[in-house]
């Protein structure tokens, strides 16, 4: 999807070639999905606070719309033989794809012995202690950011 | 259903708030808190929902809350249903707009920042671990008798050999030939419908 983005903002002209790099690397670090802070910064550039919904309001809604009816038409069909076989199938697929990004975020995001510890300790608190997501990533906030406090005072 | 629609309005807005890093960390908070916190769809049907989302067109994170926000409200019929999945849609979006529409220019002034940049590189190793978590609790049940660790497999997703090796086939395709994962996903279904 970024791809995308990145084509149409700048076949527009609404963020220049070069800022758009920087704009991505701060949808990123902000909390939510990159399209749709993507869409909320160019919305709020163009037009403000009514853009900026707007926008927003489009990158959502068309995938809101298509998986409405999906859910609508599969809740009637979960029982049928030949959609159980189907997802039987899909299945192992689908969670073999979760697991892609997280063996590439790994390779990327590993690269020393903190990185590697913080990855299983966050692994290992979610599969094993029922540790929620939310304090994983609370906690993992709260140390990284007072421990880069203390060595700047230092 | 009002109290149900109040809590899911109230943890889409916690997923959203805490999604750092894509799609697919949002996945491993929808599970951590609709199906391990609320127990409100069964691993079965949030793997269901996640292929789904992966098939269709869209961010993956809008895909599987607008689906769960529907699915966890469908009891109460299918008006109810579009609620459920307008509420959760909502919510999950909202924190991302009141912070980077309040706080863009705050963002712009700090990303650099090294205090800042030290939360974002802890982030990504800490991210990473979640999604792995994710795909382990999709294939396997944990939980504790006292001391001792109890560990099953998942039948529901993986009930005989066929199923880990179709999984292991998609895992190598994917991680190794960059296949597309919706030509995996139909594959998936193909095979389903031969095998089972």
């Amino acid at each position: 999807m970024i791809p995308v983005v990145c084509a149409e903002m700048k076949r527009r002209g609404w963020i220049d070639g070069d800022k758009l790099e920087e704009i991505v690397v701060l949808a990123q670090s902000a909390p939510g999905l990159l399209a749709v802070n993507m869409a909320i910064y160019t919305g709020r550039r163009l037009r403000g606070f009514k853009g900026s919904l707007a926008a927003s309001f489009g990158a959502v809604l068309p995938s809101f719309i298509i998986i409405l009816l999906i859910a609508m038409f599969f809740t009637g069909f979960r029982e049928n033989e030949i959609v159980r076989r189907i997802f039987q199938g899909v299945r192992p697929v689908a969670v073999a794809l979760i697991l892609v990004p997280a063996v590439n975020m790994a390779r990327r995001s590993c690269k020393n012995i903190v990185g590697v510890l913080i990855a299983l300790a966050s692994l290992l608190c979610v599969a094993f202690l029922k540790v929620s997501p939310v304090w994983v990533i609370l906690v993992t906030i709260c140390c990284s950011v007072s421990l880069a406090l203390i060595r700047q005072k230092r | 259903m009002t109290v149900l629609l109040m809590q899911l309005f109230a943890t889409f807005f916690v997923i959203g708030l805490f999604t750092f890093g894509g799609g697919g960390a949002m996945l491993s908070l929808i599970q951590g808190e609709v199906v391990t916190a609320h127990g409100w769809i069964s691993d079965a049907m949030f793997t269901d929902i996640v292929a789904i989302s992966q098939t269709t067109p869209g961010p993956i994170g809008i895909n599987c809350a607008t689906y769960v926000g529907y699915e966890v409200l469908a009891s109460y019929g299918k008006l109810a249903g579009i609620l459920g999945s307008a509420v959760a849609t909502f919510a999950l979006v909202l924190p991302s707009f009141i912070v980077f529409y309040l706080l863009v220019r705050l963002l712009q002034r700090y990303s650099s920042h090294p205090v800042y940049e030290s939360a974002m590189s802890a982030l990504k190793p800490a991210v990473a671990g979640l999604i792995g978590a994710a795909a382990l609790l999709l294939t396997f049940r944990t939980g504790w008798d006292g001391w001792q660790l109890q560990i099953s497999v998942l039948t529901d997703n993986f009930p005989d050999w066929k199923a880990w090796a179709l999984g292991a086939a998609a895992l190598i395709a994917s991680l190794r030939f960059r296949v597309n994962p919706i030509i995996l996903i139909l594959c998936g279904a193909v095979a389903g419908l031969l095998i089972w």
